[in-house]
């Protein structure tokens, strides 16, 4: 069973993302409002997180002394375990500023859901977000895949 | 325990990616698969059960035999990138899940 379910619609520029979680409602949202445990379960430093209405905040890793991953954003409104909705931009990506609305749901004491609601500007802005995990070194499954595509095509 | 496979660890080989080939058009018995390969068929058996573990496979019993053809959904969504920004994902909240479960961020 997948716990994690990624739904991008036909012609739509967005992309649904929901997840269960055996943990309390409480956790998994301190889980995203906390820049310690954040940057733990991210991987990636948290240089600022202000989680209120018309707070920013600003995430960047490292490689070897050099930024590999820079990006930021402004938080548009916060709910205590209930919601979060902010804007995320990568920096040098072809991704663009994408709207992000998170609702957090308590199915309950021990279990708890996450869904994640993705804008972005256009249909090409949501293809390069999600050709963006092969940047992490995926690349020659990447190639792999084109050429199964290609042939079933 | 079960392991979830990596579809595209399931992809890296190529027999494996032979066999999805040949059943993007047709649905074909385990055994007739096999023909068409040198490996024993046993070898053939393992990469279809690794194939059907991650989801690319899906199988139509007919009487005695079973029929293997791509999952056409799941070969959709490896090859619109859905499988691997999923995964990332999945792996992200998999970390989030087991640091919350860690009395002292409680």
């Amino acid at each position: 069973m997948q716990k994690t379910n990624v739904h991008a619609p036909e012609g739509q520029p967005c992309i649904f993302i929901t997840r269960e979680f055996d943990l309390p409602v409480a956790l998994l949202f301190k889980a995203h409002a906390q820049a310690q445990l954040l940057a733990q379960w991210m991987g990636t430093n948290v240089i600022k997180l202000e989680n209120k209405k018309h707070g920013s905040f600003q995430f960047e890793t490292e490689h070897n002394g050099n930024v590999v991953f820079s990006a930021h954003g402004t938080i548009h409104d916060v709910v205590e375990n209930k919601k979060i909705v902010r804007t995320f931009e990568m920096h040098n990506s072809d991704v663009g500023v994408q709207l992000e609305y998170l609702d957090f749901e308590e199915l309950g004491k021990e279990k708890s859901k996450l869904s994640i609601q993705i804008n972005f500007k256009s249909m090409e802005h949501r293809a390069a977000q999600l050709k963006m995990p092969f940047a992490y070194g995926l690349n020659s499954a990447h190639q792999r895949l084109q050429e199964i595509g290609n042939q079933l095509k | 325990m079960i392991v979830r496979r990596d579809v595209f660890q399931a992809l890296a080989d190529p027999t494996r990616r032979a066999i999805l080939l040949l059943l993007a058009t047709q649905a074909m018995t385990a055994g007739a698969i096999a023909s068409n390969f040198d490996s024993a068929r046993p070898t053939i058996s393992k990469h279809l059960q690794i194939l059907n573990e991650c989801g690319l496979l899906a199988q139509d019993q007919k009487g005695r035999e079973i029929y293997y053809q791509t999952s056409a959904e799941k070969m959709k969504e490896v090859a619109d990138f859905l499988e691997p920004f999923r995964q990332m994902w999945d792996n992200r909240f998999n970390k989030l899940e087991a640091l919350m479960k860690q009395p002292k961020n409680k």
